[in-house]
């Protein structure tokens, strides 16, 4: 199959207006005859499902939580990106598509990344009518931060917690929706499988997590809504339920899985504290606006203080290297994610590294509380400081605070066209699902831009180009496919049900994690990548001979519901570390340990890997095909990223 | 130093934890006992310890809600030795830590208990009436597109400050938890003063507040006698003052309205 990503033609500013005109329509009378299930109820989901029933078509809308609220966009901290120039600070349209086409280390295509900064700006206008209480100035009007990556400020905020509210705002305008009856809301249901029809999406078996019922349900097209899959690491800033399945089942039948094996690892996370962490916890981006990362300057000053001969309050400001203001003079601590990752990798890897593990650096405030208050401090990052707090013990306005990289975000997803469907006819991805804006690194404030512009502004254009080649006949779930696939769902559950090993899903979860963590994390070489495929195969082995479950599979069995995931990420696990070796170069947050700059930074080979590389699924225990879509700039010219 | 404290002994527990099969079992108290807990382990880790020791034993692990981890998706929600959240003021389940228990501590855990949030398993209780009283009118009537630029609606800093500091519920069910009738005019009341105090919401100020009250009462839950204890155990310290706005806005809208509700 040649991959068509059906890029319109014509200057990169007209591209979006062009095919917006050029989109077929379903005229109003037909949309209310036509049914869309949409899987995943975040910010990309939510969105989506509202704009979708706003327009006529007849929505189901699902989600393995009790309630759409709980979905983990709103988690999200810092803010989300838009191009207004508000602040007439020189920012546009053409510098928020160039900053994110830069930020992503080149492996994105332009035509999306642009249309994501034109519909950056209608993302605010929606979020302000809803109600959404963003941060404001005195004089009433919206206020701004800045960000990783930019050197304008066009961020917008709600104090630490945006993306709680302007997944509120979402979850409002979807719940209108479904107090006018144009979606109908399935909580507490799980997707296992997708059905295709004749090649062509048409819809989906879930299972329902309170009584085990495996349900069918039918609809005309499918968007998958369903998030990101860094819990593959076991640890992570995702939530506890984040998992991969919906998307993974869509690529057994036939949806390529693009760019695996980019996975953004954040910064500022706390550090892990013990074996029995469960979750690691993101401090926001944005503190790096006022906080100043530093290690002791020498190796021998950070053993005295591991081993608590000295205290950090200690220690003298010739004793300390501030290494990113030090080696980025230009963005200094606001370097981009990956940058600022692996400098404090490397910073721990030379012994400098604080905390009793010696995985962590210090983030630090006295500055500005100093050149402010405390109280100017907690206005703006209160909830971060209090988190911080309650997990750590540790008071963060008087000891800096410790943080240490951890995996945040997958830029790579399911592969879609401009219009955001996949190679399956009928199946969309949206959101951070899909691979398509953010290339090899994500900037800061960008994911919940993303997530919303895919669900508000450009799903509800593009489906209807589909929906208009399909009769608006009624679909049911009467096709054999939909018994076959349903079949296939229970044999899955009830396999793993009867194994009665002796391990749990949460034992070969935290080994896949592990090794994925020291095999294909924040750096990565030929020959461990090997050593983890080959490990990952013998582990999913162990999975299928060895799980221990209990219960039944016909109630609530969270422990049921778990190891179907792992038993996913498992095969997802193999083929980020595939997608790893075949990419030959270092690139955002794929960094091989053998393609660096002298001075250590990524060192991409645009000559051979300016692609996407997109896997298709060849049957079970085959090795997935590559197909290529190569990436051509026309308007951004390809260079050595510098922050310096 | 990592965590607070490197010389914290790990802890032994008593656990007496509320079991109950589905939603029309019967349930009950069942002890357990778990070993060497860190101090810094979250309570939910803590749980994650005893399921996973249930489960190597072949027994079913202890339902119960949780996600993010971070205090932020609302969806855990315990009650720790008679308290919704716990004992630490102003903190979701899982941001309690074990540091605030000690060595031989006896620790009772048990499901929100509220008619309208009915138990589906062990801890997990259902608190779908939330939703259904946001769709009753917990929002701004408009369509996506069409809206004017943001800047065009200008809101004074404080009437934004207060109208977030309501936004900011997660929807837990503490409040409902927490108060002897069990009632939800704190969550109900969070969302009709953000909408009040923003112009966004003027428009419909009426309809909505008489709507998700009548919503809120349909579902069961208890009245309110103000006696506060919600907002005392709200973990993200949503205002009574909130009830207050409720109760002005309600009474406004009911001498001047259509009576819809």
């Amino acid at each position: 199959m040649v991959l068509d990503s059906k890029l319109p033609e014509g200057p990169i500013a007209e591209k979006w207006e062009k095919h917006k005109f050029n989109v077929k329509l379903v005229n109003p009378s037909n949309k209310r005859k036509y049914d869309i299930i949409v899987v995943g109820t975040g910010l990309a989901g939510a969105s989506a499902a509202a704009s979708l029933a706003e327009l006529g078509y007849n929505v189901k809308a699902f989600t393995y939580h009790d309630s759409p609220r709980r979905a983990h966009s709103i988690a999200a901290q810092g803010g989300i990106n838009a191009a207004k120039n508000y602040q007439n600070d020189g920012d546009s349209i053409y510098r928020l598509f160039y900053d994110t086409v830069k930020g992503g280390d080149y492996r994105s295509r332009e035509a999306n990344v642009y249309r994501l900064a034109q519909v950056s700006v209608n993302i605010i206008d929606q979020c302000v009518a809803q109600g959404v209480p963003f941060a404001r100035e005195y004089g009433g009007l919206l206020a701004n931060r800045s960000f990783g990556g930019a050197q304008v400020s066009r961020t917008f905020y709600a104090r630490g917690q945006t993306g709680q509210q302007l997944l509120l705002g979402a979850y409002s305008a979807l719940s209108r929706q479904v107090a006018y009856g144009k979606v109908k809301l399935y909580t507490r249901s799980e997707m296992l499988d997708l059905v295709t029809v004749d090649g062509q999406a048409r819809g989906i078996i879930t299972r329902n997590l309170l009584t085990g019922e495996i349900e069918q349900h039918a609809a005309h097209a499918v968007v998958l809504a369903t998030g990101g899959y860094g819990n593959v690491f076991f640890l992570s800033t995702n939530a506890m339920y984040c998992n991969a399945t919906a998307a993974w089942r869509a690529h057994k039948k036939g949806a390529y899985f693009a760019n695996p094996c980019f996975t953004q690892i954040h910064p500022t996370c706390i550090p892990v504290s013990g074996d029995y962490q469960s979750k690691l916890t993101l401090m926001s981006e944005s503190l790096r606006n006022d906080g100043r990362v530093w290690v002791p300057a020498t190796k021998e000053t950070a053993e005295r203080l591991r081993k608590g001969e000295i205290d950090v309050n200690d220690i003298q400001e010739d004793d300390r290297d501030y290494f990113l203001e030090r080696k980025y003079p230009a963005f200094g601590n606001l370097v981009p994610r990956d940058v600022a990752s692996r400098n404090a990798k490397q910073m721990c890897d030379e012994g400098k590294g604080v905390g009793s593990t010696g995985l962590a650096v210090y983030l630090d405030f006295a500055d500005v509380i100093k050149r402010t208050s405390a109280e100017a401090v907690s206005q703006k990052y209160g909830n971060l400081f209090d988190m911080y707090a309650k997990i750590t013990g540790e008071n963060p306005y008087e000891r800096p605070m410790r943080i240490y990289p951890a995996v945040h975000y997958t830029m790579g997803g399911l592969w879609v066209d401009y219009n955001l469907q996949t190679t399956v006819k009928g199946l969309y991805a949206t959101g951070e699902c899909n691979f398509s804006d953010h290339g090899a690194n994500r900037l800061g404030a960008s994911a919940l831009m993303q997530g919303l512009a895919d669900g508000y502004f450009v799903i509800p254009y593009t489906i209807g180009d589909y929906l208009a080649s399909t009769p608006p006949k009624p679909v049911t779930t009467e096709d054999p496919a939909f018994a076959e696939a349903t079949a296939a769902v229970q044999a899955r559950v009830q396999q793993m049900m009867s194994i009665n090993g002796t391990r749990t899903p949460d034992d070969f979860h935290k080994k896949l994690g592990n090794l994925m963590w020291e095999y294909c994390g924040m750096s990565r070489n030929a020959e461990g990548l090997r050593f983890a495929k080959q490990e990952i195969a013998k582990l999913r082995q162990e999975f299928w001979s060895d799980l221990k479950l209990a219960g039944t599979e016909t109630e609530m069995n969270q422990a049921l519901e778990k190891a179907g995931r792992v038993a996913d990420f498992l095969e997802l696990g193999e083929l980020m570390v595939d997608d790893a070796l075949d990419r030959n170069e270092s690139c955002g947050g794929h960094f091989r340990e053998e393609y660096q700059t002298p001075e250590g930074e990524a060192l991409r080979n645009d000559d051979d890997y300016a692609y996407v590389a997109a896997w298709e699924y060849m049957g079970d225990n085959q090795p997935e095909k590559l197909n290529k879509e190569e990436l051509t700039f026309e308007n951004v010219k390809l260079t050595q990223r510098s922050y310096k | 130093m990592a965590g607070s404290n490197p010389n914290a002994k790990p802890m032994n527990l008593t656990l007496k934890v509320w079991r109950q099969k589905n939603r029309v079992s019967e349930g009950g108290i069942v002890d357990y006992k778990v070993k060497d807990i860190s101090p810094d382990m979250s309570f939910l880790e803590m749980l994650d310890v005893l399921n996973e020791d249930l489960l190597r034993q072949g027994q079913e692990p202890v339902a119960f809600d949780h996600d993010c981890r971070e205090g932020i998706c609302g969806s855990c929600n315990l009650f720790i030795n008679g308290r919704a959240h716990g004992p630490e003021q102003g903190t979701t389940t899982c941001q309690l830590h074990m540091r605030k228990f000690s060595d031989g501590d006896t620790i009772t855990i048990e499901p929100w208990r509220a008619a309208a949030f009915p138990i589906n398993k062990d801890l997990s209780v259902d608190r779908s009436a939330f939703d259904r009283i946001i769709q009753a009118g917990g929002y701004v009537s408009i369509n996506t597109g069409g809206t004017p630029d943001a800047n065009e609606i200008p809101i004074p800093k404080d009437i934004a400050d207060r109208a977030f500091e309501a936004a900011t519920c997660i929807g837990c069910g503490a409040c409902v938890a927490a108060c002897k009738n069990a009632s939800a005019m704190l969550f109900v009341s969070a969302k009709v003063s953000q909408l009040a105090l923003l112009p966004q919401g003027h428009v419909e100020r009426k309809t909505r507040v008489e709507n998700m009250v009548a919503q809120m009462d349909l579902e069961g839950f208890g009245a309110c006698t103000n006696i506060g204890s919600c907002a005392a155990e709200c973990p993200v310290g949503i205002s009574l003052e909130n009830i207050a706005i409720l109760n002005q806005e309600f009474l406004s809208a009911k001498a001047t309205s259509n009576n819809l509700a």
